[in-house]
């Protein structure tokens, strides 16, 4: 058994730096680089990549990042595991060992988790008697399921640390829970028991930690972030873990960023609920157990972790359509910039109302006044204010009532009030709006597959 | 005494559905006492008027001086759904930061 491995983090989501994962496997020795691209509105993405062409849905990302990763990883015994398979982990498997062929690598095992997309067996669910009712709702999914986007079952580490034992190099998973990704390998390294529910919640913690990327490692970061030097050069974050359950969260020397009591605390608490019961297919982990250590130097120890037995259920996310809005917006100069702007919201909703299109929501607010803290905001002097962007949103199932809104923006520049600029993109177009459905499963509806494709 | 959140604790924020969570850090143990005992549930559901219109709930993590606040419908529907800017309730956290409050000295 190896005394402690490395597992660093490459992707905090889909369109994170591009670069991270290179940095990874070349700023210093790692063994492990896990990689999340799936926030939940990805799927959605993804599965209408796949309907419209069946050889995509996955991160397209992923196989060009391997071309310039997989000799590096290949050299060195790096192993990769990721989630961005999305709803095709086959044929992101194909692509990944295409490039492999042709860079000449040779004995490459390639795992797909499969099983996770129950998007074509929603009828026989519901006829097994789990209705998958909206968790906040209670609804039964019955009345969306024509308009069922995509469907999936959260998988843990479980058949990660299958496809490890079978001898993968690369694990391609669909949805994957972000903390099974990293909670897998030590699983696999140390033979740690999926009973003993304080390593799991170790393991489940440090995979919390590492799930969005830099946000661990000095980015985002809203105590003293002034103090956090070369966000330029930001070095994502990386487990070492032990045996017994300790983890040290750090990072490569000489990459920027920063790694502390403060940046590894702020990361812990981000999109939690309740924190001792922070819930995964894995166990259910207690973040109030969670001790931190800060040893300087970039290095936080993270141990005393404690966890209870999983629950009978995977999670389960479905998205649908629920139909469309669009976003326009226009910025309105000193003096009396923030008047202008409310002026021109008022002939807006006015010239909306005897166009007689009915809408869902209608929004306003006022960029670089107090768009992002509303009500909150302080009373500004307007006198002092020198601009302010107005940003005007709307929402209903009409897609013709949304796209005339984006008509109507355009013109507020020579029909409206003055010192009126900024609509050099076009006409704000109708985007789908993609609405979630949170449900749980009895774990025993579904099983993970896992296939190992080899490059001999 | 008067004490401006933003001078004793940090945090994140980030979104759970149409929930915000916003997690708030004390930079020090003493910091710790005076949010848990003064940073209610209440207050933060008052403090959020107009923006939050659900329930707050509030759970404690000593172990790293933190509260964390569970926000209920306040995202305008959710992430995808939300016609705001922050619908992901991004700057929450320095929103509650904004928060003064009386103390006892």
């Amino acid at each position: 058994m190896k005394d402690k491995i490395r597992i660093a983090s490459g992707q905090g989501f889909w369109g994170d730096l591009i670069d991270a994962p290179i940095q990874q496997v070349t700023k210093g020795e790692i063994d492990y680089l896990v990689m999340d691209y799936l926030a939940e509105v990805t799927m959605s993405i993804l599965q209408k990549q796949f309907n419209r062409n069946p050889k995509l849905g996955y991160a397209r990302d992923l196989p060009e990042l391997m071309k310039k990763i997989l000799p590096i990883c290949k050299e060195k015994g790096i192993k990769i595991i990721t989630n961005g398979g999305g709803v095709n982990p086959v044929c992101c498997a194909d692509a990944i060992i295409e490039i492999a062929v042709e860079q000449g690598i040779k004995n490459l095992d390639v795992a797909i988790v499969l099983g996770d997309n129950i998007k074509n067996h929603i009828e026989d669910i519901i006829k097994s008697g789990c209705e998958l009712n909206n968790l906040e709702s209670g609804e039964s999914i019955r009345n969306y399921k024509e308009r069922l986007l995509s469907a999936n079952v959260y998988f843990g580490a479980a058949p990660i640390v299958e496809a490890l034992h079978k001898g993968a190099d690369i694990v391609i998973t669909g949805r994957t829970t972000d903390t099974g990704l990293t909670l897998a390998p030590m699983v696999f390294e140390f033979g740690w028991d999926f009973e003993n529910y304080d390593l799991m919640a170790t393991g489940t913690i440090a995979g919390h930690i590492l799930e969005c990327g830099g946000q661990a490692s000095g980015g985002n970061f809203l105590g003293s972030w002034q103090s956090v030097q070369n966000l330029a050069e930001i070095g994502f974050p990386i487990a070492e873990a032990f045996p017994n359950g300790d983890i040290i969260i750090t990072k490569h020397e000489g990459t920027g960023g920063k790694v502390s009591f403060d940046t590894i605390a702020e990361q812990l608490l981000y999109e939690i609920g309740d924190p001792a019961e922070y819930i995964t297919p894995d166990c259910v982990a207690d973040f109030t157990s969670v001790q931190l250590e800060d040893l300087g130097n970039d290095r936080v120890r993270v141990f005393g972790i404690k966890g209870k037995p999983a629950t009978e259920f995977y999670k389960v996310s479905a998205s649908y359509s629920s139909g469309y809005s669009a976003v326009g917006s226009l910025t309105y100069s000193w003096p009396q910039a923030l008047t202008k702007a409310k002026a021109a919201s008022e002939i807006l909703r006015k010239r909306l109302e005897n166009l007689k299109l009915d809408f869902d929501e209608i929004k306003a607010e006022y960029v670089g006044y107090n768009s992002c803290h509303g009500p909150l905001s302080n009373k500004l002097d307007e006198e002092q204010l020198n601009e302010v962007t107005l940003r005007f949103a709307v929402r209903t199932s009409d897609y013709s009532a949304v796209e005339r809104f984006g008509k109507e923006i355009a013109p507020l520049i020579l029909t409206g009030p003055p010192s009126v600029t900024g609509f050099a993109g076009g006409r704000p177009r109708p985007s789908e709006v993609i609405a979630f459905w949170p449900a749980l499963i009895p774990k025993s509806y579904v099983k993970p597959e896992v296939r190992i494709l080899e490059l001999k | 005494m008067k004490v401006r959140l933003l001078d004793i604790a940090h945090g994140r924020s980030g979104d759970k559905g149409d929930a915000a969570n916003i997690g708030i850090i004390a930079y020090d143990e003493n910091g710790y006492q005076i949010i848990k005992k003064y940073l209610t549930a209440e207050k933060v559901k008052n403090h959020f008027e107009g923006i939050c219109f659900g329930k707050v709930e509030r759970f404690e993590l000593p172990n790293i001086r933190a509260l964390n606040f569970l926000l209920h419908n306040t995202l305008g529907g959710g992430g995808t759904v939300s016609l705001k800017l922050d619908a992901q309730g991004k700057t929450l956290a320095a929103a509650l930061l904004r928060l003064e409050f009386e103390i006892e000295s």
